[in-house]
């Protein structure tokens, strides 16, 4: 994306079709993502600090695990996010290879760090959990493997879209290993499935019924939805911010040009 | 509560690093809309975002 296109109006606001592509205009992702963003923020802050406590005062502790079961309060939300981070980057990556939307390549790049600060939320509370209930802080299990190779490829994005001096090159280079890595996330997914692993199976799916009980359930619901609040509220900050920062520099180049010799 | 330092380690991990992320997203953004409005004669006030241009 240029910078020129936070200059001049794009042929979408002066047309304004069906297309994706109007959804590209900086000036209505602004307006758009400012009404929303104060919503999420307080909903996810609300939510989660619902379901954190919650889920650390009456939720009931488990019959085997004790009171080392409120961990999950937190890594559940952080793993289901990690996952589903990567899976948002993939798509943004999707859409800038494919339709060479502008705002996509913004998007990815401000998704990567968020999601990779989530799954290390992720692996250090498994780690935590771990511990105490399997006697160590790591294993080579095919879950915990493959969520590291997660975060190795979120590292691997945020290096390689800046690795380059022209941005462009930086984002297609970015979005090429974000597809192939989305590989990986049914990996993640059914690796308790394939393999004989250390990790628990799921508990939760959108085709059964939960085997968990349901006073643990609201909270993991309520805490799941506010850190998914939370994700999306810092990722549209954060893009709000990289969309204004390139207005600025393409204003100071425009000025610079304005200058006489 | 069993396994009390598992916990509030857990549980201060899970608020510390969202919350960063939090506080340096809103800092940014703050940052970004208070230059943009300083350089940008068609932005009014920072947090209501650039107006359009006047075809």
């Amino acid at each position: 994306m240029d910078a020129s296109s936070f200059v001049a109006p794009p042929p979408s606001e002066r047309n304004p079709g069906r297309s994706l592509h109007r959804f590209a205009n900086p000036g209505r992702f602004l307006r758009l993502s400012g009404a929303v963003l104060p919503w999420f923020a307080a909903g996810g802050a609300g939510l989660t600090a619902l379901g954190l406590v919650w889920g650390l005062f009456f939720a009931p502790a488990d019959w085997q695990q004790g009171d080392a079961v409120r961990i999950m309060y937190v890594h559940v939300p952080a793993a289901w996010l990690a996952s589903a981070g990567y899976l948002g980057l993939a798509l943004c990556s999707l859409l800038s290879l494919v339709w060479r939307h502008p705002l996509a390549d913004l998007a990815a790049v401000e998704i990567g760090p968020v999601g990779a600060g989530f799954t290390a939320l992720c692996l250090a509370t498994g780690s935590i959990w771990g511990k105490p209930m399997w006697g160590a802080w790591w294993v080579w299990d095919a879950r915990l493997t493959s969520v590291l190779v997660l975060f190795f490829l979120y590292l691997g994005h945020i290096a390689l879209v800046r690795a380059f001096d022209d941005p462009v090159r930086g984002y297609r280079a970015g979005a090429i290993l974000a597809l192939i890595g989305a590989v990986n996330l049914p990996v993640i997914k059914f690796s308790v499935d394939w393999w004989n692993t250390l990790h628990q199976p799921a508990t939760i799916s959108f085709t059964g019924a939960p085997t968990m009980y349901v006073g643990m359930l609201w909270p993991l619901l309520f805490a799941a939805l506010g850190y998914t609040l939370v994700f999306a509220a810092i990722v549209v900050a954060r893009t709000r911010a990289a969309v204004m920062e390139r207005r600025i520099r393409a204003l100071l180049m425009a000025r610079a040009h304005e200058v006489p010799a | 509560m069993t396994h009390l330092p598992y916990i509030v380690a857990a549980y201060a991990l899970g608020v510390l690093i969202p919350g960063t992320f939090a506080v340096a997203a809103f800092l940014r953004m703050r940052t970004a809309q208070r230059r943009l409005a300083a350089i940008d004669t068609r932005v009014k006030r920072p947090g209501s975002g650039p107006r359009r241009r006047a075809q």
